[in-house]
């Protein structure tokens, strides 16, 4: 079973070529059948978010994603091809564990990646066109993403300076539950920072502005309470939360408004975001006990903090990964002995049956005693030309070697090559199938004519 | 038996007092998943071994030790409560050493005589122990939850947050926690102080009030009562009350090595 992956992403592309290929998510469902449905794709998934769109599939003998791409999108692939990049077997492996981690985000570490794959998930499983190989490597992707969570603090940093704005005040107030902000200076950017402390829970915005308009016009968009600017000093002190960024050439909070503010509120503590430049609040402010000051240097400094943390963490978490590359691998390829095993097993099967009803035919009746004697001793041969090949088989789990050393017990036992070596096209299972062999192993019992579906194609799949 | 519970329950806070401080060293919280449970069974240990202790005999075993042991009880107690109300582990780098350190020594100075006087059979005096301690431990941890705050405080006005304001609870959890546990305190203290002037009225006379620890445990007091007025009043907080549970927690400290110069707290009969 062969895996394979195409698309872009942001990396590769820019926004115009990646909404050219983008699959809107009504459209993810429609648009997995549609690959399903391509020659030579055995099973697969589709992911698609703002930055990044990808197929990936797992086929017997490979399949012409580019074609797909192509028929599906009805899009030149030409233009596209220096945009595009394409993965095989463990390369996939690989960059499903990085987007599942987040590791290939845009902003590294960023959460939602995880939720989108698992969504694509969700759907491929829901159509059919994500069973054992695809199945085993997202089931796989998402713990790789949870270990990467739990074990590296890629995702415990937060980015922008909004949302840094929003993790400062929580560091003084906890819940921002009820704590009140004041907006000074009607712009977009502490718009957008009043808006995000409301979603965290703020209460009461008051806005002030010099021309009281725009204060009116912005209190009514985020629903807050216009006050007019000559009313500053006397009502600031009701905020918890100051976010400034007026045009003003100099200073508009010093000190002395500082500790006036604070007397009023009985000390409890202020938190001034100032986001102007020139500064809105004079530099010894932050001298007054209980008062905190982040100018829009600091808010910066804090996010490129965050974001270097991010990248000491990251090199931990590819670490992680490929840890998780080599076991998944292992892992497949240690299951790959299975079928192989289950053939031979099948096979010499077939010629102790054959063997021992041909004898039948010459020896006549046989009495139970004889019959069971016959039984007995036929299967103990098998079993035991069976089990160095099987130890060896087994033995060679996880190695490089497996694969060749199969083969070549397979040719000297004269099994044909199907294409059942990763399953997929068995419909058993590798779990199924290895719990069969157990079985067997642990009975000794004949290998019933039903079983031998083992190595048969199911009808529905395709080659 | 009392002795063999109370030393599991010291190794126990040993253990968790470890993983406290490599939690501290560390980025990630293991302090709750792993010091809580072990915390937790210490203290019902501590408990066992308490009461053991006081259907022995109660305090007459040996008062002071006794008392060590009840007061790092007590504040196990309420280090577990803080974390129930507020999800906060952070006291735990202070108080957990506290805890043990006060109960190693009730642990391990036990064999020590018995002290016979004929107060210790009252009940007032236990209501008296039990009630002071209270008071001490909400006092002392409102004292580390004031520390914590000054040092929160301090990170955030350097702009690092990536230090121990990372590791902390927000600044007026906090604050909240450091008054809740005031308010508290202050009856038990005020209640307790007067159950221990009645009994030593009772028993000393007039001359009790001369005693250094009592002349302290009132200073103690002043200083508790001053702190939760600017408190309420004019909302001091960081630096300032900082300083004042400072003085009140030394106070206490030596109102506590006061037993050692104070008549009255000798229990030896007269």
């Amino acid at each position: 079973m062969k895996l394979q992956l195409l698309g872009v992403n942001h990396k590769t592309a820019p926004v115009e070529v990646r909404e050219r290929l983008a699959v809107p998510e009504w459209r993810l469902e429609e648009a997995t059948r549609k690959l399903l449905q391509h020659p030579g794709v055995v099973e697969c998934v589709v992911f698609s978010t703002c930055n990044r769109v990808e197929f990936a599939v797992a086929s017997d003998t490979g399949a012409d994603l580019h074609g797909f791409i192509r028929d599906y999108l009805l899009t030149d692939v030409s233009t596209l091809r220096e945009h595009l990049y394409e993965h095989n077997g463990d390369d996939v492996v690989r960059h499903v564990f990085r987007v599942a981690a987040s590791l290939d985000s845009m902003i590294v570490g960023e959460p939602q990646i995880l939720g989108q794959v698992k969504q694509s998930y969700a759907i491929g499983k829901a159509i059919g066109s994500v069973h054992a190989n695809l199945d085993a490597l997202l089931s796989r992707a998402f713990s790789v993403a949870k270990r990467v969570r739990t074990e590296t603090a890629i995702g415990s940093s937060v980015v922008s300076v909004a949302s840094v704005a929003v993790e400062l005040a929580r560091k003084i107030f906890g819940n921002l539950q009820g704590r009140s902000v004041y907006v000074v200076g009607a712009g977009k950017m502490s718009e957008l920072a009043a808006r995000h402390l409301r979603s965290h829970g703020a209460g009461t915005i008051f806005v002030s502005n010099r021309t009281h308009e725009s204060a009116l016009k912005m209190a009514e968009r985020v629903g807050g309470t216009a006050i007019h600017f000559d009313q500053l000093y006397r009502t600031a002190d009701q905020a918890d939360i100051v976010i400034t960024s007026t045009g003003a050439p100099h200073a508009i909070f010093r000190r002395e408004h500082g500790e006036m503010f604070m007397h009023r509120r009985k000390n409890r503590p202020m938190f001034f975001i100032d986001i102007a430049v020139p500064r809105d609040v004079d530099a010894r402010m932050s001298q007054v006990e209980g008062i905190f000051v982040y100018d829009i240097d600091d808010l910066q400094q804090v996010v490129e903090a965050n974001v270097s943390d991010r990248g000491r963490e990251a090199e931990r978490a590819e670490k992680l990964v490929e840890e998780e590359v080599a076991r998944f691998k292992r892992r497949m390829q240690s299951l790959d002995a299975v079928p192989t095993i289950v053939a031979l097993q099948q096979r010499l099967e077939q010629i102790r049956q054959s063997e021992v009803d041909r004898l039948r035919g010459r020896l006549g009746k046989l009495s139970p005693e004889q019959e069971s004697a016959i039984e007995n001793l036929t299967r103990s041969i098998v079993n035991k030309i069976l089990h160095v090949p099987i130890t060896t088989l087994k033995g060679f789990s996880g190695s490089d070697q497996l694969a060749s050393t199969a083969e070549l017990l397979r040719s000297i036992f004269g099994i044909e090559n199907d294409a059942s070596q990763w399953n997929g096209a068995s419909g058993v299972t590798n779990e199924e199938a290895s719990k069969r062999l157990h079985q067997r192993q642990e009975q000794s019992l004949a290998i019933h004519s039903d079983e031998n579906e083992v190595a048969e194609p199911k009808p529905g799949s395709r080659h | 038996m009392s002795l063999f519970w109370l030393r599991i329950a010291v190794s126990l806070y040993g253990l968790s007092m470890l993983y406290a401080l490599v939690a501290l060293l560390r980025r990630r919280e293991i302090l709750s998943r792993t010091t809580l449970p072990i915390a937790g069974v210490a203290v019902t240990l501590h408990f066992v071994a308490l009461v053991e202790a006081f259907r022995a005999g109660g305090m007459a075993g040996n008062p002071l030790h006794q008392s060590e042991s009840l007061l790092a009880f007590l504040m196990m107690l309420l280090f577990i409560g803080v974390f129930y109300l507020y999800r906060t582990t952070s006291p735990g780098i202070v108080v957990l050493p506290i805890a043990f350190l006060l109960s190693l020594s009730a642990a391990l100075a036990q064999g020590a005589p018995p002290v016979i006087s004929p107060l210790l059979r009252s009940g007032w005096i236990y209501t008296h122990i039990i009630l002071i301690l209270i008071g001490y431990s909400a006092l002392f941890f409102s004292f580390i939850a004031s520390v914590l705050y000054l040092l929160h405080e301090r990170s955030l006005k350097r702009k690092d947050l990536n230090g121990i304001a990372g590791k902390l609870p927000a600044l007026e959890t906090i604050d909240n926690i450091g008054y809740r546990l005031l308010l508290i305190g202050f009856p038990f203290m005020t209640i307790g102080l007067i159950a221990g002037s009645v009994i030593a009225q009772m028993q000393y006379g007039a001359s009790y009030f001369q005693d250094p620890k009592i002349i302290l445990s009132l200073l103690m007091w002043g200083v508790y009562t001053v702190m939760l007025y600017t408190r309420w009043n004019s909302g001091w907080r960081g630096r300032r009350a900082a300083l004042l549970s400072a003085f009140a927690f030394a106070a206490a400290l030596s109102v506590w090595a006061a037993n050692y110069f104070s008549g009255v707290h000798r229990f030896v009969s007269r």
